[in-house]
């Protein structure tokens, strides 16, 4: 354990398990709520967000910051894990929804009798677990066996990827794929037994992201710092060099393609609790990229820094379109075009220049021949 | 005779009495002669008479064929004739005219009454006047009459029908009248009329045809067929076979046509982005947003030609090609200059900073023109289409578009091969470090390859304004498919990108007409996809020895 950061770093870790686990939950829950001490329900559920979304981003920076692999479909994993447990949420509705009946409202809407096979044992939360880790690694597995074997790399990849979130999402929108359509799901009302709406769910569910959030990180951490990190920088330096030293990169690929895909999905799972509404839309392609951008804010390949850069952006990202709504979008694009031209390592790079690099900021690298 | 609109329209069920009618009316003709004056008995009959003997009349002066028998009926039912003792007259505003004699009495005499009429009698003027309208010399009022008697047609009109089938030389009136005496013939007593009108319906290539032979073939709720004759059945099947393997043939052409229409405006998209993509390595994501800009150059030209030159509006497409081509090819120069040649060799850099470009063109393109769609119209000779067959329309912006792509590929084609330009382009794609050797500006080279591709993408957002909705999210609906195209077609040949459009063109939409739009797409996602593992670096590509990045 002492390896995989030096005392320093588990002084950070701790302060930050300090906050998270000691001091949210007493201002939120036991400070009263006139005093300026207490945390509102919007914090919670917004900090809350944003860990899910840095739990994604760390998971982003496994595969792009330390493997090569830019994926611009990501969203995708994070959404099937967030419709998995999803399901199982419209299930522990029962009959209290609009309609009145055992089925999801959405069926009854669409005049269905029965429930479709792929909602089967969805009442269990085991089994709504269970989906929300297989399903995005299967998809993932499968996906990134075939792409990888075939050596597919690079901006072909990203397209890919893109394409295939796309494609993901134009089947959700349907009513027939049996997702609630373009409306999703929503209306929840319970998870394992308790409200989700109460205070102290709230908090259970911010402290349990919390613990996963950190849990990640010192998951990646440890991968990283392995010899398994070491191979993975690698392939991402000149893969066919490794190649060539006798390394199959394709199962390291593979590895950090599917561990990250069934983090992004139980960073999903995490989510819709939470944020109590998962749609469609959550598989955009412009979701995807802004994941891109967390990871090249805050500085890839470092695991912190995609952490600082959710934060950042998505701080920004509710600070403006609450205040300045149609500035919004300005401000996201020139946070793309600034930091790729100006801050290729990220605001994590602003504090560790490495001694004797210069930064490289205008040079352009030597053009394929 | 100018035709009057605004009718009450015919209702449906006459009686036999109808019939009899009929049949007074022709006897009748006989006696009214078509003369300078209407029959002043008829007329008194009409307006004093007893109402029993008005639908006679009516009828009389249908078939006289008079055109001021014609203005009397409207004007009775549109409640504008009035009497003045024994006169008769038409008052229109402030003066009258003689419905027998047709002068003019001006000013209007002081005891004018009011003519009652009755509903029986509003129901056979309706009728009259929308017959006397099958004789018009207006064939868009002929044609109106038509599709009103087919609304409330009943057997008492079909010898109607049949007259004005007679002198009826317009095909669309004809197609109009001869499936109202179709479907009254159908209905007929008589077994050997409704035979030979199925056979005539078999013989049709049109849809409502099939409609009405599968009505003979309904059942009712005792399990009864409507047509109680086998043979006619039977024939009615084999009619609705022969209609539907014509329909098909159209809905092939159709198909064929919508497949090559789609693929030219993916060619269009693509082209740009093939070359900047095989020339720099750029996968540029605001291409879509070039296309845009096209877009909405094209509509700037035209709000110009609307506001100053209103009487050439036509001609604004000529100056909007142009203008297009060079807004997207200014604005592409300027991002290459400003972000993206700080960029090269790092593709995923270059995506991401393109894409937050494309972000930031949207949003201001929202803040300029706002987020509503705004309106291009056609010129008026590209509205409109050729109608090949009955459910097959060919729409002239369609065809136009498909002849501009030609044009765009052939000049991209000229000048990829012939000019000094496109040789610098093609040396430096092929390897750009021998080529900056002997001597070729591969910078400049850039700049300018850049803005040739963005100006193309103006180009497709113009061909797009013609056939499409015009707003700030336009690019985002076709970059995906860009994008496609040139993953399956290749880099560094503009014949890749050109299959590769057709292709994924016709794959569309032959999938469209199985499956619908979306699962359509999907499936060519997926296609290409899986392409992609066999053959990652598409249909066409460059043969060499080139380093991965």
């Amino acid at each position: 354990m002492t390896r995989l950061y030096g005392y320093r770093g588990w002084c950070v870790i701790g302060l930050f398990a300090t906050v998270l686990f000691v001091v949210f939950p007493v201002t939120n829950l036991a400070v009263p709520e006139a005093s300026p001490f207490h945390l509102s329900e919007f914090w919670v559920t917004l900090i809350g967000k944003i860990m899910c979304y840095a739990i994604v981003a760390v998971a982003m920076d496994l595969i792009w910051g330390y493997a090569g692999i830019l994926s611009l479909g990501h969203g995708l994993f994070f959404a099937l894990g967030g419709y998995a447990m999803g399901m199982h949420l419209m299930r522990e509705i029962g009959s209290e929804g609009q309609y009145r009946s055992n089925l999801p409202d959405f069926m009854v809407f669409l005049d269905w009798k029965a429930l479709p096979w792929h909602w089967w044992n969805s009442e269990h939360f085991w089994w709504a677990a269970l989906l929300v880790v297989l399903v995005p690694g299967l998809l993932a597995l499968v996906f990134g066996y075939f792409a990888f074997r075939s050596r597919i790399r690079g901006v072909y990849f990203s397209i890919i990827t893109q394409a295939l979130t796309f494609a993901a999402m134009l089947l959700f929108f349907r009513n027939e794929t049996g997702f609630g359509g373009n409306n999703g799901f929503t209306d929840f009302k319970r998870i394992l037994g308790f409200t989700v709406y109460t205070p102290q769910t709230r908090m259970a569910l911010f402290a349990i992201t919390g613990a996963a959030l950190i849990g990640t990180l010192l998951l990646g951490r440890y991968l990283v710092t392995s010899k398994f990190g070491r191979v993975l920088e690698a392939v991402r330096d000149s893969e066919q060099r490794i190649m060539f030293c006798g390394y199959n990169t394709l199962h390291y690929k593979l590895f950090i393609w599917t561990l990250s895909a069934v983090l992004c999905g139980i960073a999903g799972a995490l989510y819709v609790p939470q944020v109590g509404i998962i749609n469609p839309s959550e598989m955009s392609p412009a979701n995807s990229i802004e994941i891109a951008i967390w990871v090249a804010v805050g500085g890839r390949g470092t695991l912190i820094g995609p952490i600082l850069g959710a934060g950042l952006v998505n701080g920004a990202k509710s600070f403006f379109t609450q205040a300045f709504p149609e500035y919004w979008l300005y401000v996201l694009g020139l946070l793309f075009i600034l930091v790729t031209l100006f801050l290729p390592r990220g605001v994590m790079g602003l504090f560790s220049a490495p001694a004797g690099e210069k930064p490289r900021r205008w040079s352009l690298k030597k053009a394929a021949s | 005779m100018r035709a009057r609109r605004g009718m009450t329209p015919a209702r449906g069920a006459r009686s036999i009495r109808a019939l009899l009618i009929i049949v007074l009316g022709v006897l009748l003709s006989v006696a009214a002669r078509p003369a300078a004056a209407l029959d002043a008995a008829l007329v008194d009959t009409l307006i004093f008479g007893e109402s029993d003997d008005k639908p006679a009349v009516v009828d009389a002066l249908v078939q006289s064929g008079d055109p001021k028998a014609q203005r009397l009926l409207e004007a009775l039912s549109n409640g504008s004739v009035q009497t003045s003792g024994k006169r008769v007259l038409i008052v229109n505003g402030d003066s009258a005219i003689d419905a027998v004699s047709g002068e003019t009495v001006s000013p209007l005499p002081a005891d004018l009454e009011d003519v009652v009429v009755n509903n029986r009698l509003r129901l056979e003027l309706g009728t009259a006047v929308a017959a006397l309208k099958l004789g018009s010399l207006d064939r868009d009022a002929r044609l109106a009459a038509a599709k009103e008697l087919a609304d409330g047609a009943d057997q008492s009109m079909l010898p109607l029908v049949k007259r004005a089938l007679e002198k009826e030389s317009d095909a669309a009136v004809r197609r109009v009248l001869e499936r109202i005496e179709a479907s009254l013939d159908l209905k007929a007593t008589d077994k050997d009329v409704r035979l030979a009108a199925v056979r005539r319906l078999g013989e049709s290539s049109d849809a409502s045809a099939k409609t009405l032979l599968l009505g003979l073939l309904e059942r009712n709720a005792a399990g009864e067929y409507a047509e109680p004759d086998e043979e006619v059945r039977r024939l009615a099947q084999q009619g609705v076979r022969a209609v539907d393997s014509r329909l098909a043939w159209g809905e092939r052409v159709g198909l064929l046509f919508a497949g090559i229409s789609l693929g030219s405006i993916l060619l269009l998209a693509a082209l740009g982005l093939a070359i900047t993509y095989g020339l720099m390595g750029v996968i540029n994501m605001a291409h879509g947003e070039l296309i845009m800009i096209g877009a909405y150059a094209t509509y700037v030209v035209q709000s110009v030609f609307k506001a100053r030159f209103p009487g050439h509006f036509d001609a604004y497409l000529v100056l909007a090609v142009p203008v297009a081509f060079i807004v997207s090819a200014c604005v592409g120069m300027i991002l290459e200059r400003a972000v993206i040649r700080f960029l090269y060799g790092g593709p995923l850099e270059t995506l991401l900073a393109t894409w937050g470009i494309s972000l930031t063109l949207i949003q201001g393109v929202r803040t300029l023109f706002g987020a509503q769609n705004v309106q291009v119209e056609n010129p008026s000779f590209m509205s409109g289409g050729i109608q090949l067959m009955s459910n097959v329309v060919l729409p002239w912006n369609r065809i136009v578009i498909i002849f501009f792509a030609l044009a765009v590929l052939a000049g991209m084609g000229l000048l990829l091969s012939r000019t000094r330009l496109g040789l610098f382009v093609r040396g430096v794609t092929q390897n750009r470090a021998m080529a900056a050797c002997v001597g070729v500006p591969t910078r400049r080279v850039d700049t300018w390859a850049f803005g040739l591709g963005s100006g193309i993408a103006g180009l497709a957002g113009c061909a797009l304004s013609q056939i499409g909705n015009v707003g700030p999210e336009l690019g985002q609906s076709y970059i995906v498919d860009s994008f496609m195209v040139v993953v399956l077609g290749g880099v560094g040949q503009l014949a890749g990108t050109v299959y590769a459009a057709i292709g994924l063109g016709f794959g569309n939409k032959i999938l469209e007409s199985w499956s619908g739009a979306v699962l359509a797409k999907i499936a060519v996602l997926i296609f290409i996809i899986v392409f992609i593992q066999k053959r990652p670096q598409g249909l066409f590509a460059l043969k060499g020895r080139a380093v991965d990045a």
